[in-house]
């Protein structure tokens, strides 16, 4: 069948005969972000789904936390905090099946931790240690990615080669508010659609790209929106409802597994600490909006849906604390080794088979390494 | 490893344009993982037709056409060969690469490295390039040196059809990202399978001396690659007349560099001249020829000197002639040369 043949084919048609190719009502996202706790739906998720949840939120924030201090004691060069939105990190985390792929960017350490990185490999790309500490197809985490959006192209180029071998595997990318006006979104989106590849975007509207808030942004009525002009449907979550951010994931996840192609998810939340530990976030934002949003927190929405179906007691919420300050002091004492690098290793990764350049360069770095090792012998 | 082409004679084919499709047929029915993308490759053959009846042949989802998207087409390579494919990617023409350079420069590049090995990206790119086709603006860029600048890509170049065909064969083999600079002005050159005997490909990184020396008095070496080879091969020819014993070496690879091939030469010769598209202000150029003053110095009776294109943004073709190195500008070089032979007569090491 050749493309014309195809039913459906789009071919512009003169005026009088033209029609949508699509129905644009079913793609569009809800008018008001979709939340879950607090309403009588959320009687119906699991138990264990939510003690799951609650368990890597409090682990997550502590996470956060330990890593933001790190930075201050020197032991991370940097750290983008991803405090305020545990729900969509842990979300993102848990959603998806061992075979499944997560692309995720530089904020989005927590995920990759939750999807079961060891939280130390997790954060070498931000230490200054080796840009990737992880072998990505251990655990299905591509490289944290620091170029805004370049991922996206990556994780639909991963399942549609998946879908071509025919193994039935998801790939979920993320990006940031900011990341969407970039290029490689739209093609990445325009690229999942056309080819119905199995892919969800979750977008972490976090309301700032460093300083520029997103109505400097973009025009959109939302960014879910955006999903309508690629074809593919956009859903709109509150992004510190972790029930329903798993929940419109999950559906997604399993609408791409089915064969019905890329949804794009926007959640809605906020970033309550500074872009990095080298941002001054007073600069662009006023404290009471910061309140505002404390107010509508992720764990404690959690928290408080938890006890009214009694899944969750004090005692409950010291072991969840528990665990996280685990987390955290293994965190501690391991950031707290130093690191060791083999310098001759700047040449084995280059290529496949190191040119004759690459090899004369590292007998010359070689040399400057014995030396240095027999000024140092002679100095004691 | 070298790469043959088959002894059927039938089987060899008559054009570079050929060659390069022979080879990414035979690619694909040899290695399954093997995939063409881009744009207009599928049902079209390409705009050069090099793809043509690869999608008849293997299906659509292995000779795809995308959108018309540069990034998306390199960036959903990249994922791709993250998968277990070794995908092809085709730029229309050389000019139009350049918004993929993000993906190029920040993922495919380095990939290999930051994963520390785990995550090697086997994707070949292949970009009709440079002028003399009479292309309109953006057809005919030769940008060699923004790859050649970025660590962790192959940088090749074919001159003749067999080269076409078995450093093609050998780039989509290769577990490392390659450029492959299909010289777009030589695709319709015919193969001339004397010439090219033996029809065997070492693998990339390896130099030829397509023309030697023959040890006469007054000898230089011309070091060339892609659509300035055949210049340097008449140069040579004509530059007999004026006693010169020229040497024409083919880098056919540019990364890696083959420093041996290149330094043998030239010690024997004991003269250089580099001749290339690109425009010579931080062009190729002044690499090879620091490479080949470091190493050869002592051996050199004269500055090692550049022919390339002019330091401007490539010119409407019906200028182009003027801009591009043909065969007067080599000779006006190699008798360059000359002057400075004369002038150290006597006082060679
Ligand atoms: C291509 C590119 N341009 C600029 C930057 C510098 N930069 C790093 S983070 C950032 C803001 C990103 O904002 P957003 O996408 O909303 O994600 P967030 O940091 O809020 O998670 C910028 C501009 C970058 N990393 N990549």
């Amino acid at each position: 069948m050749t493309v014309l043949e195809q039913p459906g084919a789009y071919r512009p048609t003169p005026p009088p005969g033209w029609q949508p190719r699509v129905e644009a009502a079913p793609l569009l996202p809800d008018a008001e972000p979709y939340r879950l706790l607090g309403t009588a739906a959320a009687a119906d998720i699991s138990p264990d789904l939510l003690i799951r949840l609650h368990r890597e939120l409090v682990r997550g924030r502590r996470y956060n936390a330990q890593a933001t201090a790190l930075t201050r004691q020197g032991r991370l060069a940097v750290y983008p905090s991803s405090t305020g939105q545990e729900a969509c990190q842990v979300a993102a985390g848990l959603v998806l099946e061992d075979r499944d792929w997560l692309f995720p960017s530089y904020r989005d350490t927590l995920a990759a931790v939750a999807r079961g990185l060891d939280p130390v490999d997790a954060l070498t790309l931000l230490r200054g240690d080796w840009h990737s500490g992880y072998d990505p197809h251990e655990h299905r985490v591509a490289p944290l990615c620091t170029p805004l959006a370049t991922q996206l192209p990556h994780a639909v180029g991963l399942a549609h080669a998946a879908r071509l071998k025919g193994d039935d595997v998801v790939a979920l990318a993320l990006v940031g508010d900011g990341g969407t006006s970039e290029g490689d979104f739209h093609e990445a989106l325009n690229f999942a659609a056309v080819w119905r590849a199995p892919v969800v975007f979750l977008v972490q509207n976090n309301g700032f790209a460093i300083s520029v808030p997103l109505a400097k942004q973009t025009a959109a009525p939302s960014l879910a929106h955006k999903a309508v002009g690629y074809g593919m449907p956009g859903r709109l979550v509150d992004g510190n409802d972790v029930a329903a951010v798993h929940q419109v994931l999950a559906e997604a996840v399993r609408r791409a597994r089915g064969g019905g192609g890329p949804t794009l998810v926007e959640a809605v939340t906020y970033r309550i600490e500074a872009h990095t530990n080298a941002d001054d976030a007073t600069r662009y934002r006023p404290d009471s909006e910061v309140e505002a949003w404390q107010a509508h927190d992720p764990i404690a929405l959690l928290e408080d849906a938890m006890r009214d179906r009694r899944l969750l007691d004090d005692e409950g919420v010291r072991a969840a604390r528990e665990s996280a300050e685990r987390l955290a002091a293994d965190l501690r004492t391991r950031m707290h080794q130093d690191a060791v690098l083999d310098p001759m290793e700047l040449f084995e990764h280059v290529y496949a088979d190191r040119t004759s350049q690459l090899r004369e360069q590292a007998a010359q770095l070689r040399a400057e390494l014995d030396a240095e090792a027999d000024d140092s012998g002679k100095g004691e | 490893m070298t790469t043959a082409i088959g002894a059927d004679t039938a089987r060899k084919p008559a054009t570079m344009a050929q060659a390069l499709g022979r080879a990414l047929r035979d690619a694909m029915a040899a290695d399954p993982s093997v995939h063409v993308l881009g744009e207009d490759v599928g049902t079209l053959g390409g705009v050069f037709r090099i793809t043509d009846g690869l999608a008849k042949e293997f299906g659509e989802d292995r000779c795809t056409d995308t959108p018309l998207a540069e990034a998306g087409i390199l960036g959903t390579a990249v994922g791709m060969a993250m998968y277990g494919l070794r995908p092809v990617v085709e730029m229309q023409f050389d000019a139009f690469a350049y918004p993929s350079f993000e993906q190029l420069i920040s993922h495919v590049s380095r990939m290999r490295n930051r994963t520390r090995g785990a995550m090697p990206m086997p994707i070949t790119v292949r970009v009709p390039y440079g002028g003399g086709i009479g292309g309109v603006e953006h057809h005919s860029d030769s940008s060699e040196i923004y790859y050649m600048a970025t660590p962790g890509l192959h940088v090749v170049a074919p001159a003749t059809v067999a080269d076409a065909y078995g450093l093609l064969r050998a780039a989509i083999a290769s577990d490392d990202p390659v450029i492959f600079l299909e010289p777009k002005r030589l695709y319709w050159s015919k193969a001339d399978w004397s010439a090219d005997a033996p029809e065997q490909v070492p693998p990339i990184g390896r130099a030829v001396v397509r023309r030697p020396a023959t040890g006469g008095r007054r000898s230089a070496t011309l070091i060339s690659y892609g659509p300035s080879v055949p210049v340097c091969l008449e140069a040579a020819e004509a530059a007999r007349a004026e006693g010169w014993d020229l040497e024409v070496v083919d880098l056919r690879s540019l990364v890696p560099f083959d420093d041996d091939t290149v330094c043998a030469s030239v010690r024997r010769t004991g003269r250089a001249v580099v001749v290339h598209e690109a425009t010579g202000f931080g062009g190729p150029g002044g690499e090879i020829a620091a490479r080949v003053t470091e190493r050869c110095f002592h051996h050199l009776e004269a500055p090692v000197l550049r022919v390339a294109g002019f330091d401007i943004p490539y010119p409407p073709p019906m200028l182009e002639r003027h801009h591009l190195p043909g065969v007067d500008r080599v000779l006006d070089a190699v008798a360059r040369l000359q002057w400075e032979s004369e002038w150290t007569e006597g006082s060679a090491v």
